[in-house]
């Protein structure tokens, strides 16, 4: 079918306002980018929730795969020292 | 993998589960689990979709402006959340186009309340109040689902819902204070949709052998049971409060349990209707149809724009 073809899964992330970054918010279907972009603002903007738009074709992601989760993140887990906490910082300097 | 792999594997699904952790799509998860949610999930889009269609019928007949507008936003959102809902179950590999062929065949399963007719402009009330009500408890519930793209559906939803339920108890409201017809009318929707919102909720606890499932995986939160008492709990002051009568002769305040007693559901009408039996089971489907069929050529369009200019594009960029 044609439209199966054609119409691609779009994610769609959202500004809400300037000074806050583009957050996903979900995703719909387009045969294009502009469609895209307009079915975005019907489906996820009904209320003002944004100010800007990105749509971006589903397949252009590219994800860390969930079982690699260990070997990604583990690394960071005992590395407390780079955390301010770490360091010892008598009360009486002040806030630091 | 072998069997015990497996069962391991599940084990330690459900352990995670119960730690309230979230399921994301790209997460192992058992078939089942998957299966489950693909079909909750597009049934529940299903009924969003289904559910513009009772409404509809009064948008152009409505009494006011103010009326029109509130209605057309409210069927506008139903739009929306069937859409939520669709992408949600993408993401457990459920296919788009499939899901809307099963319900456009029959074969896919919505909420049978869409199947009751809508003959007074007070039925836009009693849904608003009562059908949207009775959705509203169970998808607050579903807030806290366990996997992840449909609980955020959820709150998106539920954000939207709020305003649906107001608009509808605010026209039985005036309906109610209106002239003594107008309230009969109120009184009289109120009749005929309030036992179908209690079946909302599904079968009774003992009669619902997959929810222990779907609790044990806290994709549902709350029983059938549970959830039918605490909106009966909730609706039953509301229409006190505007003078209508809840048609149910046991209604009864039970001091010691601290909820009100009601009489028996007809759960033959509730089966019979999802067999396929009630008022407008046919009809229904037949507008969906009718509607996919004519917005055929506009999706036609749509692609042929698309590539016309995909063409367009890529001779322009090879010629510079
Ligand atoms: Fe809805
Ligand atoms: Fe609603």
């Amino acid at each position: 079918m044609s439209q199966k073809d054609n119409w691609k899964i779009w994610e769609v992330f959202i500004r809400s306002k300037n000074g806050i970054s583009h957050k996903h918010v979900g995703s719909l279907h387009a045969p294009d980018a502009e469609i895209a972009i307009k079915n975005a603002r019907d489906v996820y903007t009904r209320r003002s929730e944004g100010i800007s738009i990105w749509v971006v074709p589903s397949d252009a992601i590219t994800a860390s795969r969930p079982d690699e989760k260990e070997p990604l993140f583990a690394p960071a887990d005992d590395k407390v020292y780079r955390h301010p906490t770490f360091y010892d910082i008598p009360d009486d300097v002040g806030h630091m | 993998m072998s069997k015990e792999e497996m069962l391991n594997l599940e084990a330690r699904f459900e352990r995670y589960v119960a730690e309230e952790n979230k399921v994301e799509p790209k997460d192992w998860m058992p078939e089942k689990y998957r299966k489950t949610l693909i079909r909750q999930i597009s049934q529940h889009a299903h009924s969003e979709v289904v559910g513009m269609l009772p409404e509809a019928n009064w948008i152009s007949r409505a009494p006011s402006l103010r009326r029109k507008v509130a209605l057309l936003a409210k069927v506008q959102d139903e739009a929306g959340h069937g859409l939520y809902l669709y992408s949600a179950a993408e993401t457990l590999g459920a296919d788009r186009q499939q899901l809307v062929e099963d319900l456009l065949s029959g074969k896919a399963k919505y909420s049978s309340i869409f199947n009751y007719p809508t003959p007074t402009w007070a039925d836009m009330g009693a849904i608003g109040w009562l059908v949207d009500g009775a959705a509203i408890a169970n998808q607050v519930m579903l807030c806290r689902t366990s996997y992840g793209p449909y609980a955020r559906a959820m709150v998106r939803i539920c954000k939207e819902e709020s305003f649906h339920q107001r608009q509808g108890y605010e026209i039985m409201m005036a309906l109610a204070a209106g002239t003594p017809e107008q309230k009969r009318m109120a009184q009289d929707a109120l009749n005929r949709w309030w036992w179908p919102s209690l079946m909302m909720f599904g079968p009774t606890d003992e009669h619902s052998p997959n929810s222990a499932q779907s609790m044990k995986w806290r994709i549902k939160r709350k029983s059938n049971d549970e959830l039918r008492q605490e909106f009966i709990d909730k609706t039953v002051p509301q229409a006190e409060f505007i003078g209508l009568t809840i048609p149910d002769p046991d209604l009864k305040w039970n001091d010691e349990k601290g909820h009100y007693d009601f009489g028996e559901i007809n759960w033959d009408e509730f089966y019979n209707v999802i067999a396929g039996n009630g008022k407008c089971n046919k009809q229904r489907l037949e507008a969906r149809n009718k509607a996919h069929d004519e917005g055929k050529w506009i999706r036609e369009a749509a692609n042929a724009y698309a590539e016309k200019r995909a063409k367009r594009e890529s001779t322009s960029s090879s010629v510079a």
